[in-house]
């Protein structure tokens, strides 16, 4: 059964990503998940970092969220739109392989969507992956505060580059590990590295990761994939008694 | 850039030790109207660095009446909090740059946005 949910990178060249609106609502979904993994303390404000901000989708969540926020992105025309877009959170240009300049502990936790990966290319001659990652994420450690996450939603291309990704963030004074969403849909399957600076924690358990089939109380059952599609087209509407019954239910898969 | 930020903000250039705090050398500075959350300015008051802070709004010259140092009972000093909320979040540089106080190296402002960018012989 086709869904027609398709691959981000297969819908539109890169510069335009963020622009056409089915991609708008699968960032914003992208950005709720990792905010769901940072696992902020209910009802606080709190002070966060979004690495590769670009047009703000992602702050934008999590100012709706009741956050404050800083916004690193590399691109100064993805700024410009995120400028133009009147984001909340404060934007700097940096390259997130020369490493965050902040003082430590800075920060209550870190998201970033879909950007990770574009540390593992060497796009100069000079540039050293491995060291590129090493060095963000040590700087990122030290501008958390102790017990803060950061979750990096990223399409990783092959296991080789989770493994760099993975061991250098362990190497810089991390833990945590990956999770993934629903693993067995080719298309609905998304990457989370979940880190933790300071504390060891549980790793939160992927969506999708029990059974295919996901029974939602006082709905007509769906199959599996219908269900993943019904919940990729549209959000229930926010403190619904139907969002609050899904949110209910994905905490308890979650174990919390 | 406001000043929340500007608090939190150092050099990152390889081999500089006291990369902070920058100095801010503003051309165009704005001041906007955010809403008061005192539950975030109480928050963030001890990730401060208070002196960083006053140094920074005498120059933008915006301190107007921020004490020196930080009263005691912030949490429930309502008149304090929104003060410090005033020059946290709602005064703005938008023009300008950002120096070093080691090697005078400067960061420049533009559109609010400071560039952060280093040469490949700074990183």
């Amino acid at each position: 059964m086709a869904s027609s949910c398709r691959r981000p990178e297969h819908t539109a060249p890169p510069d335009v990503v963020s622009l056409s609106s089915r991609m708008i609502e699968i960032q914003t979904q992208m950005s709720e998940r990792a905010v769901e993994l940072l696992n902020l303390p209910e009802g606080q404000p709190c002070f966060l970092l979004d690495v590769g901000c670009g047009s703000g989708l992602s702050g934008d969540y999590l100012s709706e969220e009741g956050h404050y926020w800083v916004g690193v992105d590399i691109s100064n025309a993805m700024l410009d739109v995120a400028l133009d877009r009147e984001v909340e959170g404060d934007l700097l240009l940096g390259d997130m392989g020369q490493g965050m300049p902040f003082r430590s502990g800075t920060f209550d936790g870190c998201i970033s969507i879909s950007a990770l990966q574009w540390l593992c290319n060497a796009d100069k001659k000079s540039h050293s992956p491995p060291k590129r990652l090493f060095t963000f994420f040590s700087t990122l450690y030290s501008s958390l505060t102790r017990g803060a996450r950061a979750v990096f939603q990223l399409y990783p291309e092959n296991s080789e580059q989770l493994e760099l990704i993975t061991s250098q963030a362990m190497k810089a004074g991390f833990s945590g590990g990956m999770v993934v969403d629903y693993p067995n849909s080719s298309k609905a399957k998304k990457f989370f590295l979940c880190l933790f600076a300071g504390v060891t924690g549980v790793l939160p358990k992927g969506l999708g990761s029990e059974t295919s089939d996901r029974a939602v109380p006082n709905q007509v059952q769906y199959s599996g994939q219908r269900c993943r599609f019904k919940n990729m087209k549209g959000k229930s509407v926010k403190k619904g008694r139907d969002w609050i019954i899904e949110k209910k239910e994905r905490r308890r898969r979650q174990g919390r | 850039m406001k000043l929340l930020t500007h608090n939190m903000l150092t050099s990152h250039v390889k081999g500089v030790t006291k990369g902070y705090p920058l100095l801010i050398k503003a051309t165009e500075v704005k001041v906007n109207e955010v809403e008061f959350n005192p539950q975030f300015v109480s928050r963030m008051i001890p990730k401060l660095e208070w002196s960083a802070l006053v140094q920074a709004a005498e120059e933008l010259g915006h301190r107007q009446d921020l004490p020196g140092e930080l009263v005691a009972d912030y949490e429930t000093n309502e008149e304090f909090l929104k003060k410090v909320h005033r020059i946290l979040l709602e005064v703005e540089v938008l023009e300008g740059c950002l120096q070093c106080p080691e090697s005078g190296r400067e960061f420049p402002i533009s559109r609010g946005i400071p560039n952060m960018l280093l040469n490949e012989d700074e990183a």
